[in-house]
């Protein structure tokens, strides 16, 4: 059993939400903490929103030049300001000043990243990898704290990969990603179920600033392991869409010769693989033109040990 | 002393099937693509059918449109404007739809067409009828009803444009100017976003529609029907700050629930901070295109309507 870990308090928080412009939750909710902040504030801390891509959300689109999400990679932090670079790279080295440096001491203690997606993914929790203890205490305090609910984990990072989310430039972060909703739609109930993981999230900080010992556990997680792209004609345009029994089915087991697509002419497209995956983001909006009908996971059990502030 | 008297019309026969008009609704896109690949389940002998894709601009970018609504602007104005480098993409376009089915008004137009679009809206299948007098219409949607319910697949709901009883203009949509405009909305679904079931059942809408006008083709006389329509009343939009920032949402209530009756005292909507904002109108109204995206920033939250019935006496092939 691994020792107590100690980890430094948590006293600089930040919220982002619009890191994709049409994922309305995130928006109007960091935009009423911009007009009433109290909600975002603890005896220990006081967590700071700001709008992450405001030209994007002005047009209510994805993304104005690149998808400011796959932007906070060396490549681009590192890069010169130019002329001709999309509006996101220049964002990017912004946000990277504002709260980074990425990987920098006086980078921020913590950055929350707030979206949604039109696949059937529930409340998932997103983190990079399992090594980072803080967030996958909070994953587990969530789980065990918040209003009833599905609250899958995900840990999106491949091993040796650079991180390259806009959580990735603070010390600590964790993704929420709520659906379904359509883009450019807000909808009250998820609305409302990102404001109270969002409470419970920074109801765990305060209660590890004061000094609670969090316990070693147990937990399932999701481990990304790669995609599946649509069927397409050599034009590459699509020849099917996702089955109607995959539909939906997000975090569910999907087994060799299972229905994966079904084509225009009505034939049916059968899961090839040898193992059992647990498919997620099925049929997301914005994988499209990602190639990305599905992302493949497995399902793994993770040894968290115990936790206390220095 | 009025007399009544039936005008015989040529039967329907040159049929088009618009998709596209708005880039990011997939399902029609991805069927008229289909269809123009390999188009037999669409034939019907002695009919032309013809499908389109309206908007192939932003189809490519999957976006609604790329300068204004294409749907918007098939008036007179537009349509008779100078062709210029810098008029809108979609006012370009709409003049060559025009030229390829239309002219508006005239007896080389195409005699039906169907605008395939789909919505956010929790809306099921929905016919949009433009005129409470077109009995033709009437009629397919009463057969494409029937059909749908003996094969157990979907409820199907009908609503009237407001305008209907204003003359000509007014009607400015992409299909307007048919002779039978026929728009079918299919929700919900995602922009961007292609789902089997919101796809099968748009198709099932066109084949019973295809069925019905070769049926009518042929000379098959329908016995008088009667159909349920929702009229449309009033627009309603969000509650706005004075900034004109949206300050609630559609209630929990609401959400998903088009076409179910909406009484005085039923919330409408949540504001940010918790609070419920309830319907005020005396009259029972059912409101549809509830929360679609497209529509924040036309400043409508969802409209309400009203529940009619429209009976049609004769055969249309009389
Ligand atoms: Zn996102
Ligand atoms: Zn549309």
């Amino acid at each position: 059993m691994a020792a107590l870990q100690r980890l430094q308090p948590v006293r600089r928080v930040a919220v982002s939400g619009g890191t994709h412009g049409n994922e309305m939750s995130g928006i109007y909710l960091v935009k009423h903490w911009l007009r009433e902040p109290s909600a975002l504030q603890r005896d220990s801390f006081s967590a700071t929103p700001f709008l992450t891509n405001p030209l994007a959300i002005e047009r209510c689109v994805r993304y104005v030049g690149r998808d400011l999400n796959r932007t906070f990679t060396k490549q681009f932090l590192n890069s010169k300001a130019a002329r001709d670079e999309p509006y996101e790279v220049q964002r990017a080295r912004e946000i990277n000043h504002l709260y980074g440096p990425k990987g920098s001491a006086e980078a921020f203690d913590f950055l929350f990243e707030l979206h949604n997606t039109t696949a059937n993914v529930g409340a998932c929790l997103i983190a990079s990898a399992q090594d980072n203890l803080l967030p996958m205490h909070m994953c587990h305090f969530i789980q065990t704290h918040c209003t009833p609910g599905y609250y899958p984990i995900l840990l999106y990072n491949l091993p040796d990969q650079e991180t390259y989310s806009i959580s990735s430039v603070a010390k600590h972060g964790l993704a929420f990603e709520l659906g379904p909703q359509p883009q450019g739609v807000l909808r009250a109930d998820l609305f409302t179920q990102m404001g109270a993981l969002m409470a419970c999230a920074l109801d765990f900080i305060d209660l590890f600033n004061k000094g609670t010992t969090f316990p070693a556990f147990e937990m399932e997680a999701y481990r990304f392991i790669g995609s599946v792209d649509y069927p397409r004609h050599p034009d590459g345009e699509l020849c099917a869409a996702v089955h109607s029994k995959l539909q939906d089915k997000d975090f569910l087991p999907l087994r060799p010769g299972d229905p994966i697509f079904q084509t225009f002419s009505g034939e049916e497209i059968l899961y090839q693989g040898h193992t059992t995956i647990y498919p997620v983001f099925i049929n997301e909006a914005a994988y499209y033109e990602k190639k990305i009908a599905f992302n493949k996971t497995e399902k793994c059990s993770l040894s968290i040990p115990a936790l206390q502030r220095e | 002393m009025t007399s009544c008297s039936v005008v015989l019309e040529a039967p329907v026969r040159r049929v088009a099937i618009f998709g596209g008009t708005h880039g990011n609704e997939l399902s029609g896109v991805f069927l008229v693509k289909h269809w123009q690949k390999n188009g037999a389940e669409i034939q019907r002998s002695g009919l032309q059918v013809t499908p389109f894709i309206t908007n192939p601009r932003a189809v490519k970018k999957c976006t609604r449109y790329i300068d204004c609504d294409l749907n918007r602007v098939f008036d007179p104005d537009n349509l008779g404007r100078k062709v210029m480098e810098d008029i809108p993409y979609e006012v370009r376009k709409a003049q060559e739809i025009n030229n390829l089915f239309g002219p508006k008004g005239s007896d080389v137009a195409y005699d039906l067409i169907f605008d395939l679009h789909n919505t956010t809206s929790n809306m099921g299948g929905t016919l949009i009828l433009e005129n409470s007098r077109n009995d033709f219409i009437i009629q397919m949607f009463h057969y494409i009803k029937v059909k749908l319910i003996l094969n157990k697949l979907l409820h199907i709901y009908f609503y009237m444009l407001l305008k209907d009883c204003i003359p000509v203009q007014g009607l400015n949509y992409t299909d307007s100017w048919a002779k039978h405009p026929v728009g079918v909305e299919v929700g919900p679904q995602p922009q961007g976003v292609l789902r089997a079931d919101i796809l099968d059942k748009m198709r099932k809408i066109i084949k019973h529609g295809l069925d019905f006008i070769y049926l009518s083709f042929l000379g098959e006389e329908f016995p008088p029907c009667t159909i349920e329509v929702y009229r449309i009343i009033e627009k309603v939009d969000y509650p706005r700050n004075k900034n004109d920032e949206i300050i609630a949402i559609i209630h929990p209530c609401l959400q998903d629930q088009d076409w179910q009756p909406l009484n005085k005292g039923d919330p409408i909507f949540l504001t940010c901070d918790g609070e419920t904002i309830a319907y005020e109108g005396d009259s029972t109204v059912y409101p549809t295109f509830v929360n679609e995206a497209a529509y924040y920033e036309k400043k409508q939250a969802f409209m309400k309507t009203v529940k009619l019935k429209l009976t049609h006496a004769l055969s249309p092939a009389s």
